[in-house]
């Protein structure tokens, strides 16, 4: 023990060995709930999306600059790498899109209740989906 | 209001909930929440309002994209979507990298570097779209 405030991680075993306990919840032990997954992948789209407005950048920037450079930000994005990203940031936007509507409502003081967590949680999964598939199917047909 | 701290006599022109206001034991009040919370309302109908643009734009030459943006309303909501985009992005990166970066240097390094890269991005995008607003 190097500090006080690791007091609470050590503990002993039965044959009284002073051993290190692991800080609660620990990922390796603890079950994976609709909760915290969803609640880690509300973060983990979050800075996918981060990495995402590089993108948004290099669109707008090319845009501004000249035909060619346009040309190229459009032959990535048609490429099989450029198609493939662009779909899992679609995915990524419209969850954290969903889900962060979900974490509105919680600051405005609604949906606490268990059950209701539950409930919403699934919906955004559902809703994320469908806004996906809904927007590729758009795509596809305007293309 | 003037207080003067006992012994020294030094004039503090500020009150007493002045230092307190945004200066807890994190150093920053409600700010940083809110603002993450004002980007988020900003950014569902902006969202929305993107997702739509770029389905409307896909498979345009460079001109026809230069002729939508150069309507002043799409410059000024491709502005807003920009603006709301990167700060709500630095805001949420920050948190991230307090929670899981430990070092006293490497997270001063990191928040510096994403706050950096989200200025000069943003920036950029910025400027992009004022050009195609301006020149086309």
């Amino acid at each position: 023990m190097k500090d006080v405030r690791d007091a609470p991680m050590v503990g002993r075993t039965t044959d009284g060995r002073l051993v290190q306990r692991p800080l609660s919840p620990h990922l390796q032990i603890y079950r994976p709930q609709i909760t915290s997954v969803l609640s880690i992948l509300h973060r983990a789209t979050g800075v996918c999306l981060a990495v995402g407005t590089v993108l948004l950048t290099w669109w707008l920037v090319a845009a501004a600059t000249s035909d060619s450079a346009y040309a190229a930000v459009s032959g990535f994005l048609r490429s099989w790498l450029g198609l493939l990203l662009l779909f899992g940031w679609t995915a990524a936007l419209w969850y954290h899109f969903s889900n962060g509507i979900r974490h509105l409502a919680w600051d405005a003081g609604h949906g606490f209740a268990l059950p209701q967590v539950y409930a919403s949680g699934r919906v955004v999964l559902i809703a994320a989906a469908v806004l996906t598939v809904l927007t590729w199917i758009v795509g596809a047909v305007l293309l | 209001m003037s207080q003067t701290t006992k012994g020294a006599r030094v004039p503090v022109m500020q009150s007493r909930l002045g230092c307190a206001r945004g200066l807890g034991s994190a150093r920053s009040g409600t700010a940083h929440w809110w603002q993450q919370r004002l980007t988020a309302v900003a950014l569902v109908p902006l969202t929305l309002w993107f997702v739509y643009v770029v389905l409307h734009l896909a498979g345009l030459p460079r001109a026809g994209v230069a002729h939508w943006a150069a309507r002043p309303l799409h410059a000024a909501l491709l502005l807003a979507l920009v603006i709301a985009t990167f700060h709500h992005t630095q805001l949420g990166l920050q948190v991230v990298i307090e929670d899981y970066v430990h070092g006293k240097a490497a997270r001063l390094v990191s928040l510096l570097l994403v706050k950096g890269a989200a200025v000069v991005l943003g920036l950029a995008a910025a400027v992009s779209v004022l050009k195609l607003a301006f020149a086309g």
